[in-house]
């Protein structure tokens, strides 16, 4: 999967939980899923669940703790589809 | 206790007849039921077919709350959401921003009966049950936690006061409005969001066909479903909802010109103890009889002042020993017995919320001049015809001066509140 696609589908997921608006219309991979985009941290485990089934892929807690930003989950997608 | 004054300033509703404060008095008052037949509870084998259901929820909730709140919200904390929202804009409040600051004043004692079922049924117990715990996601505990709808409107409003759920059955709205009376009086608070809520969950109105106390014979006539004080009543009919009020001191009220409903006059909650004739399922009279009489005289008030009752009233063979507990308490005769009616006949039993619908339909009676008619009660239980005066069948112009509402529950609770007409 290249990368804008990936950006595209994951700003569609996050976008219902941000509570920035904004932010998600100014999104760039450096932008943050807490702190930029206001999202409640524990609702990343609701988007790392989204990202399994949009994915068709599985994110093991490891992985899910080393997302901070767009372009982190952005790279993760890309490496766990990228074959 | 300190001589503060508590009225009401507020209120929201969210029922199976109506949405909102002008549709809920409109229904009252033309005896509008809410209950509805479905499929579902045939398909799965209900006795009863029929419940109360708020209608237009899902068109509605889009206009209150924002897509991720939304992500974490079932039945009883939508319906809590609204009321508790509609509640706070009809006290005078604008609506609370995310980064507004605290509203020390105020706190919410919002309770449920059963709480989040349609969560833990629907979802935590089939994927935990599979072994999917891990594919529950971050939200269950805040949509099946007790205290899920006092803790939902404490967020969207922003209090810093006490905010908690309370849960004593079905006179758990009740209760809570008198809790709140007294956490004012007490000088812990200015203003208190005080009611029920309850989800709509097939899985909660199975325990309750099971036990063969919901009516069964008018599956086919949903709106006479609902029997209370009827010969032909089979039990009770399963309900929703929310109802939220606002208390508040009479300072605070005049001091910010805020308008008022009514003054909550005094009241008491009790329990039987299970025994004698009481039970976990059963009153215990000697309980009932006490608690009417101690809210009577912390609201400082006689048998003779009561003009209207707001019966707890659900359409079970508990309605004639209602009556005989409130002629007993209030030493009258039957045809001394103050004029009575059913809010269930309309709305059936919505549970821990009914006492919150009943209340706000109580105020709305106090403060608009009115005792709204109980329907499908043509045929009355014959242990009742000599009350039959005081029963109203047929909405009618009455300028009440005070009304006793009173919740009993399973665990053989109860609570009786009085809400008088406001006058400085």
């Amino acid at each position: 999967m290249q990368k804008e696609e990936a950006m595209a589908k994951v700003l569609e997921i996050i976008g219902p939980f941000s509570k920035n608006q904004e932010a998600i219309k100014a999104a760039a991979p450096s932008t943050r899923i807490l702190e930029d985009l206001g999202v409640n941290s524990a609702r990343l485990v609701d988007i790392i669940l989204a990202f399994e089934d949009e994915f068709s892929i599985e994110v093991d807690d490891a992985a899910a703790d080393k997302i901070r930003t767009l372009g982190d989950a952005v790279d993760m997608i890309v490496q766990k589809t990228g074959k | 206790m300190p001589n503060t004054r508590v009225v009401i300033t507020g209120m929201g509703v969210v029922a199976s007849n109506a949405l909102g404060l002008p549709a809920y008095e409109a229904a009252l008052r033309e005896g509008l039921s809410g209950i509805r037949y479905y499929d579902k509870l045939k398909d799965l084998k209900f006795g009863c077919q029929v419940g109360g259901i708020p209608q237009g929820i899902e068109e509605l909730k889009k206009t209150y709350f924002s897509e991720d709140r939304l992500l974490a919200m079932n039945s009883s904390m939508l319906y809590a959401g609204i009321a508790g929202l509609d509640c706070w804009r009809d006290a005078g409040f604008s609506d609370p921003q995310e980064n507004d600051s605290i509203d020390w004043d105020t706190g919410a004692i919002i309770g449920t009966g059963i709480g989040g079922a349609d969560t833990m049924c629907e979802i935590v117990a089939p994927q935990v049950t599979a072994g999917n715990v891990r594919r529950l996601g971050s939200s269950m505990v805040e949509q099946t936690m007790a205290s899920s709808v006092s803790a939902l409107v404490g967020g969207l409003l922003g209090l810093g006061g006490q905010v908690t759920t309370n849960s004593s059955a079905c006179s758990t709205g009740t209760e809570a409005v008198i809790n709140a009376y007294y956490h004012i009086k007490e000088g812990r608070s200015l203003r208190m969001l005080a009611g029920g809520a309850e989800g709509s969950s097939h899985f909660i109105w199975g325990c309750f066909d099971s036990m063969r106390v919901l009516g069964r014979g008018f599956n086919d006539r949903p709106e006479q479903a609902s029997r209370p004080m009827s010969a032909s009543t089979g039990g009770f009919i399963p309900g929703s909802g929310s109802g939220i009020l606002m208390l508040e001191s009479l300072e605070s009220a005049l001091s910010r010109g805020a308008k008022i409903y009514a003054e909550v006059r005094g009241g008491h909650i009790n329990s039987g103890g299970q025994r004698g004739k009481g039970s976990m399922t059963s009153p215990n009279p000697v309980g009932v009889q006490r608690c009417i009489k101690d809210a009577m005289e912390s609201a400082g008030v006689q048998p003779s002042d009561i003009d209207v009752i707001n019966g707890h009233l659900t359409g079970t063979m508990a309605d004639p020993l209602e009556f005989e507990n409130w002629s007993a308490a209030l030493g009258c005769s039957a045809d001394q017995f103050p004029l009575i009616n059913s809010t269930k006949s309309m709305i059936g039993h919505a549970l821990g919320a009914a006492g919150g619908l009943e209340c706000v339909a109580s105020v709305l009676q106090v403060s608009h001049g009115f005792v709204h008619g109980s329907i499908n009660c043509e045929d009355l239980h014959p242990s009742l015809v000599p009350y039959h005066k005081s029963i109203v069948q047929k909405t009618i112009d009455h300028e009440t001066r005070l009304l006793a509402k009173a919740s009993f529950g399973f665990g053989d609770v109860n609570a009786c509140v009085f809400f008088q007409k406001w006058t400085r």
